[in-house]
């Protein structure tokens, strides 16, 4: 039992090697005589994990008044290159994840689970599988697990792409006109949670919802599992409290303490300023600032680098990882990475290059099928926005030393051929 | 032959999937439609009042005409915004 006001919560189990059943069960407890599911994650006030923040029980009563063969999918494709959340819960404690999945699929009244974990991830890979191994041979009653693995890109954690993959073995986002939109495989309504998010179901089933809120803020209650990267002496996965002030999760986690910025909810995300990170992590309090927790991603971003040359590798990369299938995101994302490099080498195209940014952001700003434009032109509008000085620098001719240096702080994966990209 | 009665609102909505930038929606219609830089068509998502007959009519031949289907007419039926309009009426 876990006692409540306490962390860890998810990763209590943390050791060398991932919790066994039975480890996990003394660790926690059994979930035998679960009652009031429902009520309870209702009053939980749960809010994904995978970066939307969508409520989960609104997902539930959704797919429970659906008819048919129906599926939950768990979202462990860490498509973040900076997060590393989902690898870690899943080798920590993968049983946990699971009990959720199992929960979820009797609220919902679903007949198979399958969870998918990144084919590039093998260690994981063959944590999930063991444990699945595990409960089998327990013969725990409930709906049989699948694991799936995908291959890697960045929009192939997207839900509607891990779907079309299930059932057609294809990573890419699908059109969804009218929200919303109950996804399918085959014809079974199929409910897409996060991994984090189902080992948060798992803990709400056992301890209620009571327990459940007792860490976090009224209106995103629990704890977070944050991945701290960038000016950090190593990258780290933390456990938080959601409420917790920004600085002292930058102060744990051994970051750059007066950084130039803050770089939250991954590659999609948007900058908070240095006098900012007094800040409270939680939804409530990032909203005003037009933030949001996203996937956990917290990226920090030292003085010494140069924030306009940060944002064009990763946009580089974003446009990259676009499935190319929307005119506006396969050819708009390209335009911007390359506008960005006009900024960086600064002059005058570079003032030319600026306004064009703006007039492109607009362009391209929800025209996709799935929302990774969107995400983009987030970031760079946030980008232009935080560091207009530095820019202002640029287009003078002054450029920061930083801009010419190899040394960067945001990870981006090497670049790949375009007829290299696995998407099957 | 009836005639109906035009109420409620439409929306030309686009699959950005399907579309290919053949760029046949802008000319078919040119009030609804515009191209962006790389030539996929710009639609307004603000909702046309159905008794535009001549907004409507060009979205049926836009949808029509898109080599790849990639156009619909999305029809909208909640109640109209306050202030009245007028009730178009036409025969199809």
């Amino acid at each position: 039992m876990i006692e409540p006001r306490t962390l860890p919560r998810l990763f209590a189990g943390a050791g060398k090697r991932p919790l066994s059943l039975a480890d996990h069960e003394q660790l926690y407890k059994p979930t035998d005589n679960v009652a009031n599911l429902i009520n309870e994650l209702d009053a939980s006030g749960l809010v994904g994990r995978g970066g939307a923040a969508f409520p989960t029980i609104r997902k539930v009563q959704l797919l429970r008044h659906q008819r048919g063969h129906k599926y939950v999918v768990v979202n462990g494709m860490e498509g973040e290159p900076a997060a590393h959340k989902d690898n870690r819960l899943l080798s920590i404690n993968p049983h946990l994840v699971l009990d959720g999945a199992e929960m979820l699929a009797s609220m919902i009244g679903a007949s198979r689970i399958a969870i998918c974990v990144a084919r590039d991830n093998p260690t994981v890979v063959n944590h999930v599988e063991r444990a699945i191994h595990e409960r089998a041979r327990r013969n725990l009653r409930g709906p049989g697990i699948d694991l799936h693995t995908p291959p890697w890109r960045y929009v192939a954690g997207e839900e509607s792409a891990l779907v079309h993959w299930l059932d057609d073995h294809e990573s890419l986002p699908q059109y969804r006109p009218d929200r919303p939109h109950i996804l399918r495989i085959g014809r079974g309504p199929t409910l897409v949670d996060n991994a984090e998010t189902c080992a948060n179901v798992g803990l709400i089933g056992r301890y209620g919802a009571e327990w459940f809120r007792s860490l976090g803020t009224p209106r995103h209650p629990g704890s977070v599992v944050v991945s701290v990267t960038g000016a950090v002496a190593r990258p780290q996965v933390l456990e938080v409290n959601l409420g917790s002030p920004i600085s002292s999760i930058l102060a744990t986690a051994g970051a750059d303490p007066q950084p130039q910025a803050v770089l939250l909810g991954g590659y999609g995300g948007a900058w908070l300023r240095a006098d900012q990170i007094g800040t409270p992590y939680c939804n409530e309090a990032l909203a005003p600032l037009s933030l949001s927790v996203g996937s956990g991603v917290v990226a920090v971003l030292p003085r010494q680098a140069c924030g306009v040359a940060e944002a064009h590798r990763v946009v580089r990369w974003m446009a990259h990882e676009s499935a190319r299938q929307c005119g506006p995101c396969a050819f708009g994302l390209p335009a911007l990475a390359e506008d960005l490099l006009t900024v960086v080498r600064g002059g005058r195209d570079g003032v030319a290059a600026i306004a064009r940014l703006g007039d492109r952001c607009s362009v391209i700003d929800g025209r996709g099928a799935c929302r990774h434009p969107d995400g983009v032109v987030r970031f760079v509008r946030s980008s232009i926005d935080v560091f207009s000085a530095d820019i202002d620098n640029h287009l003078r001719g002054a450029p920061c030393a930083a801009a010419r240096s190899s040394h960067h702080f945001l990870t981006v994966p090497a670049l790949e051929h375009e007829e290299e990209l696995i998407w099957e | 032959m009836g005639v109906i009665r035009r109420t409620g609102m439409f929306v030309l909505q686009v699959n950005p999937i399907l579309c290919d930038s053949f760029g046949h929606c802008a000319e078919l219609a040119p009030e609804l439609v515009h191209l962006d830089e790389w030539g996929y068509p710009i639609i307004s998502s603000e909702p046309v009042p159905m008794a535009d007959i001549g907004a409507y009519e060009s979205a049926r031949y836009a949808e029509r005409g898109c080599p790849r289907k990639a156009l619909h007419i999305a029809k909208i039926n909640h109640p109209r915004p306050e202030g009245p309009v007028s009730r178009g009426r036409g025969t199809v």
